[in-house]
């Protein structure tokens, strides 16, 4: 298995982690505007993903991504699915040759427009796309425009989609359970938008410990001092 | 025929409505598909393109659907199945009524069927 498909893996399970940890507070922000599924949706689906990942052997990126997106699809039951689900499966073709700068600005890319797509949301709708389109506008910008390397645009991506979420207090939602309330929606913080933060979040955490734990292992240990043999024995 | 998938939250929902739909049109196919796989409200992709299966008879399906998800899943149902179907843009319990009656016309056909369905929208009840 490369390092590569090692670290895709290591990520779907921290994922699962965060949102399982993060159940209760998905679930209070979906209470207020919308069917309370989101926490226990997201932490099902994650957990089912990440399950399903495990059991691949001898496999690359893109099929790792695809089959976490299949499982959320089939496990998760709510908008959540086909969203974070179809769009996962849609892009995971975009990782096809693996991680490089330019296959990761695709697979944001292609992920966002299959989710504006099938969701046919936009930014002010308060819905997941407005922490995703500032996340993946920024990650391409940081990549392509200031050359930056994917670790520090992933960084700046995720500072973009906390503004995002914090932008999804004060508007209307008009997509979405919670468009049925009206006003009743301003106010309130987009379980949707937030969840896609914990994942970037979580994305980010994860690569830089694994990216450090490889600067240290790759630090050259002096070899050990093979004693002299004794002449006398 | 044109069969129908009629896709609810709720699986007791979906099949009451088929139940309703199916007075008018005894004939017609109408799988119903609902909840999450785990006795939950929700919908699930693989659920409704197995209905999809079930419904089909090679003339195409006409769905039905209630809220955000359903369309979402039914959209990506349709597109993962091999059979030849529409989602109506209409209520799903007057659009099941009207897309079952239109479907035991002579010369129904997907469009006509989705058409009488999506009609259903325009309907006043006083």
């Amino acid at each position: 298995m490369t390092e590569q498909t090692a670290a895709v893996k290591a990520v779907v399970r921290a994922i699962a982690e965060r949102l399982e940890a993060e159940r209760e507070h998905l679930t209070d922000l979906d209470s207020a505007i919308g069917d309370a599924d989101h926490g226990g949706n997201m932490a099902r689906g994650w957990a089912e993903a990440a399950t399903a990942v495990e059991d691949l052997d001898d496999t690359d990126v893109a099929t790792v991504v695809k089959t976490a997106g299949r499982t959320l699809m089939s496990e998760v039951g709510g908008a959540s699915g086909p969203l974070y689900g179809g769009s996962l499966v849609f892009a995971s073709a975009e990782l096809d040759d693996g991680l490089t700068d330019e296959t990761l600005v695709a697979f944001a890319e292609t992920y966002l427009e299959k989710v504006t797509d099938r969701g046919d949301a936009a930014v002010g709708d308060q819905t997941m796309v407005d922490a995703l389109v500032p996340a993946v506008h920024t990650f391409k910008k940081s990549i392509e425009v200031d050359d930056l390397p994917a670790i520090e645009a992933l960084a700046k991506a995720v500072d973009a989609a906390e503004r995002g979420v914090a932008f999804t207090v004060p508007i209307r939602a008009s997509k979405g359970r919670a468009s049925y309330l009206g006003w009743r929606s301003v106010g309130h913080q987009d379980p949707g938008a937030t969840s896609t933060l914990f994942i970037l979040e979580t994305l980010l955490a994860t690569t830089r410990e694994r990216l450090d734990a490889d600067l240290a292992s790759s630090v050259d240990a002096t070899s050990p001092v093979t004693p002299e043999e004794d002449p006398e024995a | 025929m044109i069969g129908l998938v009629v896709v609810s939250h709720s699986e007791q929902a979906a099949q009451g409505i088929a139940e309703v739909a199916a007075e008018m049109a005894e004939e017609v196919t109408i799988e119903p598909v609902g909840g999450n796989g785990d006795s939950g409200i929700g919908t699930v992709p693989d659920d409704i393109e197995n209905a999809l299966t079930t419904a089909d008879d090679g003339d195409g399906c006409v769905v039905l659907v209630d809220l955000g998800s359903a369309v979402m899943n039914a959209d990506v149902a349709i597109e993962m199945s091999d059979v030849e179907a529409v989602i109506a843009d209409g209520p799903v319990l007057e659009g099941a009524v009207n897309a079952a009656i239109a479907a035991t016309g002579p010369n129904a056909t997907l469009e006509s069927v989705r058409e009488q369905a999506e009609a259903a929208r325009d309907i006043d009840k006083l």
